[in-house]
């Protein structure tokens, strides 16, 4: 597979009136034409940050980005960070596209949704507003909008939520980016309507082989539709690898936490007790000068020497293509997690 | 048995809905809750799920009599409350205590914490041993907050401590019954792993009953020991948690389990789905028959006419369709 876009060491700073919130911490992360890339983390963990950078989203004259985010296109590399906006303007919506969690905030109430598809496609091709109509009911047959023809006319508030939904889908789709970035885009639908959309995005990322960027808090989707997972704790990622190897491997105390926290429907019933993550992140206002998860983690007392509070880890290879971010070798917390749960299990008993 | 705390009687809510403009007038009625029967023992936590919009909230504000019935039977302890006036409900409203989903509109900004646990207190003129500070102090230490913090505002708290104010709230005169709507949704899941515990640890320390609302299926799993499935108003499905996960009867709740993402990808590999078709039918225009019908994959002629009364199946296990699994 060939990789589409590759972030490096991305910072992003928000100067606010109570100090500096580092928002995105030397945050680095690649997807493939083909690949969904998941990114998971707690609200607040710095998900959207790093990707509305990307995007070139953010209000230049309120945020600090330095790094790297380079697209590489079929007419070679280009870095969105350091290219001129007018480039970026060129490139969103065409060569990337993203999707939010709120559909309706994103769609204009008082024009057609076949007008606002028209509009997106537009930008780019050449032809007439009925060109752009007919391109919109095939965007919305794509997406599975019953009676397309003639909900093409109609307004966003005549549409339910999953399929406002579906037609942001479309409007992002409408150029055939190589890039789609999904922004928690099933968060506020329901679990059924949830299954659908993400069906239908792995269809349509399978037609089209894009590069699909996941952010979402629900490691259950995670698990459904991702082939590798960054997962981000405070700004920083700390955990990075294929979708298997996070679930079963996992080399980072957070991810393991996080893990172990959820009920799930197969298993877990009644009278047993979840295990939580004691305590909450730090701010990232004053981010601690050691590990950021340190005050939360129950791996910290195998660590010698106050180190986990002395000096943050780096984001290093604990495997192949296996990258964590903690004092700990891989070996010791697949070990460490493997004991407490065997303690655990005793206790249980 | 046991006495239940609670029985609900073929409750039903309805709103009545208006045109707008000047000459408004009534134009037709939602059926947010249509028909719901549930008991909860003492001690018991009965999950109430479904979709958004299906009446989930309306049934639990009902229960709380926040919102007048329209027919059916809230019996509380035994005593027909469904009628009750405001002042009859006085010696109940200490007994049955609601959780509300957004721990940041549900506390009032201007109040301290101190002031908001220690409120219902003074509405129900109970004067706790040791006088008002010290219960809440106590409170707040045992909803795992720092008692130091009792003149501090709620924003100065993050979510998931806001939740554990409104718990300390909600258990401050050591209510039977708690209707927590949505406790933890807004929560993320390492914070909502925590106050689900609470929860737990809450209900062995004072028998307390819980009506669970949610949408997340996995954490009324882990919660409940019955469950309650409603679409669009009715009941669909209610059984003992293990047979409902185990083996659901209605092809609804069949979906609804299929539809769950479980946080397990080599399960997710090989596990089939039942995709639903379309999304909610409007309460307003609910489908004719069985409401379920415009979505089920196992619908007949039958279905689109005739409405499935909910009939037991098995001791505690209800069920309202014609052709279960
Ligand atoms: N005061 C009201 N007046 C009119 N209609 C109402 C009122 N309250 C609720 N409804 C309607 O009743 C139905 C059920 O609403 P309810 O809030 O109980 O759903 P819910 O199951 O709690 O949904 P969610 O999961 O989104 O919280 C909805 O169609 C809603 O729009
Ligand atoms: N425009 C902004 N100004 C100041 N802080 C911001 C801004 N946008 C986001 N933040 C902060 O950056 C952090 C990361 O936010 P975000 O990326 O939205 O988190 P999430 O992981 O939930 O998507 C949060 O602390 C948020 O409050
Ligand atoms: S570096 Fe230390 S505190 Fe951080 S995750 Fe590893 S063991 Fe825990
Ligand atoms: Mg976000
Ligand atoms: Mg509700």
């Amino acid at each position: 597979m060939s990789t589409f876009l590759e972030v490096k060491n991305l910072h992003v700073t928000f100067p606010t009136e109570d100090g500096a919130v580092l928002a995105s911490n030397n945050v680095s992360y690649s997807v493939a034409l083909g690949e969904t890339l998941a990114i998971v983390g707690e609200s607040g963990s710095g998900k959207s940050v790093a990707n509305l950078a990307v995007m070139g989203l953010h209000n230049p004259h309120r945020t600090q980005i330095s790094g790297e985010a380079i697209l590489h296109l079929p007419e070679g590399p280009i870095d969105v960070l350091s290219a001129a906006p007018e480039t970026v303007r060129r490139l969103r919506g065409k060569a990337m596209s993203m999707i939010f969690q709120d559909p309706m905030s994103a769609l204009h109430p008082f024009y057609t949704i076949g007008n606002q598809i028209a509009e997106a496609w537009a930008l780019y091709n050449e032809g007439s507003k009925e060109d752009g109509i007919k391109r919109a009911v095939e965007m919305l047959d794509l997406v599975g909008i019953p009676d397309a023809a003639k909900r093409v006319h109609e307004y966003p508030h005549q549409f339910s939520g999953g399929m406002r939904q579906r037609v942001m889908i479309a409007m992002a789709l409408v150029n055939n980016p190589s890039l789609l970035i999904a922004d928690e885009p099933t968060t506020a639908l329901d679990v059924t309507v949830q299954s659908q959309i993400l069906r239908l995005l792995a269809d349509l990322q399978k037609e089209f082989n894009m590069a699909v960027i996941l952010i979402t808090h629900d490691l259950g989707v995670v698990a459904e539709v991702a082939d590798r997972v960054s997962v981000m704790y405070s700004g920083r990622i700390v955990e990075s690898a294929a979708i298997d190897e996070i679930f079963y491997n996992s080399t980072h105390p957070y991810t393991r936490g996080l893990l172990n926290s959820i009920p799930r429907v197969d298993n877990h019933g009644k009278g047993t007790r979840l295990r939580a993550i004691p305590g909450q992140p730090p701010s990232l206002i004053s981010v601690p000068k050691g590990c950021a998860f340190a005050a939360r983690c129950e791996f910290i007392s195998h660590v010698p020497g106050g180190l986990c509070i002395a000096s943050n880890p780096d984001l290093l290879e604990k495997a192949p293509d296996h990258y964590s971010r903690c004092h700990l070798t891989g070996a010791q917390v697949i070990d460490i997690a493997a004991k407490n749960l065997a303690h655990q299990d005793n206790g249980a008993k | 048995m046991a006495e239940n705390i609670l029985e609900l009687h073929d409750l039903k809510k309805h709103f009545p809905t208006t045109s707008g403009g000047l000459f408004s007038r009534r134009k037709g009625v939602v059926k947010a809750v249509d028909g719901v029967s549930l008991s909860i023992g003492v001690g018991e936590t009965v999950g109430l799920v479904g979709e958004s919009g299906c009446g989930k909230t309306t049934a639990g504000r009902t229960v709380m009599k926040l919102y007048e019935p329209t027919d059916g039977k809230i019996i509380f302890q035994g005593e027909d409350i469904s009628h009750y006036s405001r002042k009859q409900m006085m010696p109940f409203r200490s007994q049955m205590q609601m959780i509300f989903q957004d721990p940041f509109a549900s506390l009032n900004p201007r109040h301290t914490v101190g002031t908001i646990v220690g409120a219902s207190y003074d509405i129900h003129g109970i004067k706790p041993a040791g006088g008002v500070e010290n219960a809440v102090r106590d409170l707040l230490e045992r909803v795992g907050l720092n008692p130091e913090h009792i003149n501090r505002f709620p924003h100065e708290f993050s979510g998931g401590q806001r939740q554990r104010i409104g718990i300390a709230r909600a258990i401050a005169l050591r209510p039977k019954l708690i209707v927590a709507d949505e406790p933890v949704s807004a929560l993320d899941v390492s914070i909502q792993a925590q106050v689900v515990n609470l929860l737990d640890d809450l209900q062995q320390e004072f028998g307390l009953s819980y009506l669970f609302v949610a949408h997340d299926l996995s954490v009324v799993q882990h919660i409940s020991d019955r469950v309650v499935v409603m679409y669009l108003g009715k009941v669909m499905e209610s059984a003992p948690t293990e047979s409902l996960f185990a083996k659901p009867r209605h092809p609804y709740t069949k979906a609804l389990l299929s539809a769950v993402p479980i946080p397990d990808p080599r399960l997710e590999r090989t596990r089939e789905r039942i995709l639903l078709q379309g999304d909610l039918p409007s309460p307003m225009n609910p489908p004719a028959g069985c409401v379920f019908n415009t979505r089920c994959w196992k619908v007949q002629d039958k279905c689109r006419s005739v409405v499935p009364e909910p009939v037991q199946i098995a001791p505690n296990h209800t069920l309202a369709c014609h052709f279960p699994e």
